[in-house]
Formats: structure tokens, C-alpha cells, sequence
């Protein structure tokens, strides 16, 4: 049936774009503030897959897009750690974390 | 990758799987902390695919930086605000999600459309770099993205701090900006124990 020598780019782009959208789905929908937390962290691991598939295929001599890579799993890992630090303190001031109740920016 | 292309062919459809399912788990599954151990599932399959892609360095970061730190930090914070409420209805619930998932799926076939119709200027041959790529990565780093390597050791040592000073238990008894006594409701409150009923 097929007789592709490699993978196709697309193949790795579709992937990517689905586990976003299940990414901002799980951000609009979830209840739980911890869950929109890994919410974010499947859309930023959506995007790296983006960023390592055309390092390798458009430009893979030079693999900036493996660099960038590296530069997000940073950001990430301290959006993660201040995130859950913003949380903890709302969980003690609030005693839930629902995020229908975190509504003091509401107008 | 030396290995064959029908092996690679199988561990993208394996991997991929995994992923998706994986992701739906995470955001639709009832219980919080079966979300988390899915979510370092879905972890590890990246990092497979990154190994797919010849990038073992980004693949063992991935290892390290992801399922060893965010997910066990995620894992902590579901262990400390881990209780069980009976959660407020919301009257207009079904149309919220209907707008939602219906947002979602149109930016999804948007996407797709993109990916599948926009004609990529592929390099030949690909995956050229192979094994070498580690050492590129620290070229990289030392040379021409000398600035933000830097910068995210910045960025690493604030986020320390700030995670330190928002999760600190004591609450000052004074305003900083108006010097009025703060409010002792939220110290009363920050008092109870945070493992409350085990239910």
C-alpha cells in the first residue's frame, strides 16, 4: 500500500493539532483548576511536537526548532511550578477549587 | 534512525494512539488523580515520538524535566487541595458546551486543512543529522542563543522565588500599600488543615 521512504510531516502536524484542541477543550470545559493546569501543559507539549517535526524534516542541519524545544520545556516547568504555587494559595484563601468561584476579575 | 520503515510506521500509529486517547483521558476523566498518571502517559509518548525524530537529547529532557518534575509537582498539588465538594450547578452548562466543543472542533479542521494543503518545503534527505544532534544543541546554546540560555536561568531562579513567596503560609498583619490591618478572616481561614475529611 504505501511506499513512503519516511514518516510524513503531515502525520506529526495532525497529531500535534488534535492534542491542542483536546488542550483548549479541556481548558474551557474543566471545573477543577488543577486540571487546567494539565490542560496547559498538553497545549505546550502540542506545540513542541510542532516545533521537533519540522526541525527535523524542514531544517535539520541546523535543528533550531530542537533549541526552541528546550527553551519551552523551561518556561514550562516554571509556569508549572508558579502556577500550582497561585493555586495552593487560592485553595487556602477560598477552601475550593472550583474555578466557577475564582470570579473577583468578573464584571 | 537505521531501524526499518515499518517498524518506525507502527510505533507512530502505537505512540500517537496513546497520546490522543491519553489527552481525552486527562480532560474528561472523573477522578483528578487518574488524570495526572494519564498526563505522565501522555508525557512519555512524546518523548517516544521525539526519539522518532532523532532528537534523543530533547527526548531524555522531556523524561527528566516532564514526567519527573511537572507531573510529580502536579501529583503534590492534587495531594494538598485534594477535597471532595459537591460542586455548584451552572444553569447554562449545555450551551457552554456546545460552544466550546464546537470552537474546538472548527480550529481542529482549520488546522488540518492547513497542514494537509500548505506544500511544505521539506529538505532532502531527511533526518540527516542523526546522532549529532546533541552536539549541535550545545553549539546552539553557547553561541547564538547565548542570551535566552541565560535569560531562562533568570527566569528558573524567579520562579523559585516566586513560588516560595505565594505558597508561604504566614499572611501579614498589615497592608503594605494603606497600612491598614488586613483582614483576619483569610488568616483564621489559611489556619484550617488543608487534608480535611477523608471521604
Amino acid at each position: 500500500m504505501m511506499n513512503l521512504e519516511s514518516i510524513p510531516l503531515q502525520a506529526f502536524l495532525i497529531v500535534s493539532s488534535a492534542l491542542f484542541c483536546i488542550g483548549i477543550w479541556g481548558l474551557l470545559n474543566s471545573r477543577n483548576a488543577v486540571r487546567v493546569l494539565m490542560s496547559i501543559e498538553l497545549m505546550l507539549n502540542a506545540v513542541n511536537i510542532n516545533l521537533m517535526a519540522f526541525s527535523s524534516y524542514v531544517d535539520n542541519n541546523l535543528i533550531q526548532g530542537q533549541v526552541f524545544t528546550i527553551f519551552v520545556i523551561t518556561v514550562a516547568a516554571a509556569e508549572a511550578a508558579v502556577g500550582l504555587a497561585i493555586l495552593l494559595s487560592l485553595y487556602r484563601n477560598r477552601v475550593t477549587v472550583d474555578m466557577e468561584s475564582f470570579n473577583l476579575l468578573k464584571w | 534512525m537505521s531501524i526499518a520503515i515499518t517498524t518506525q510506521f507502527i510505533c507512530f500509529i502505537i505512540l500517537s494512539l496513546v497520546i490522543l486517547i491519553g489527552a481525552i483521558g486527562v480532560v474528561l476523566l472523573e477522578s483528578i488523580v487518574y488524570s495526572a498518571f494519564l498526563l505522565g502517559g501522555v508525557f512519555m509518548s512524546v518523548a517516544g515520538l521525539y526519539l522518532l525524530l532523532n532528537a534523543s537529547f530533547v527526548a531524555a529532557a522531556q523524561v527528566l524535566v516532564y514526567v519527573g518534575a511537572v507531573n510529580v509537582l502536579i501529583i503534590f498539588a492534587i495531594m494538598l487541595v485534594n477535597k471532595k465538594e459537591d460542586l455548584k450547578p451552572i444553569n447554562d452548562i449545555k450551551s457552554r458546551r456546545i460552544i466550546s466543543t464546537s470552537i474546538c472542533l472548527t480550529l481542529l479542521s482549520l488546522l488540518i486543512r492547513v497542514d494537509l494543503t500548505n506544500v511544505w518545503n521539506l529538505s532532502i534527505p531527511q533526518n540527516s543529522i542523526g546522532e549529532e544532534s546533541t552536539i549541535r544543541i550545545g553549539e546552539h546554546l553557547f553561541s547564538d542563543y547565548l542570551l535566552p540560555f541565560e535569560v531562562a536561568s533568570v527566569l528558573l531562579l524567579m520562579a523559585m522565588i516566586g513560588a516560595i513567596v505565594l505558597a508561604r503560609r504566614d499572611v501579614m498583619t498589615k497592608d503594605i500599600s494603606t497600612g491598614l490591618p488586613v483582614d483576619q478572616e483569610l488568616i483564621e481561614k489559611s489556619s484550617e488543615p488543608l487534608l480535611t475529611n477523608k471521604n
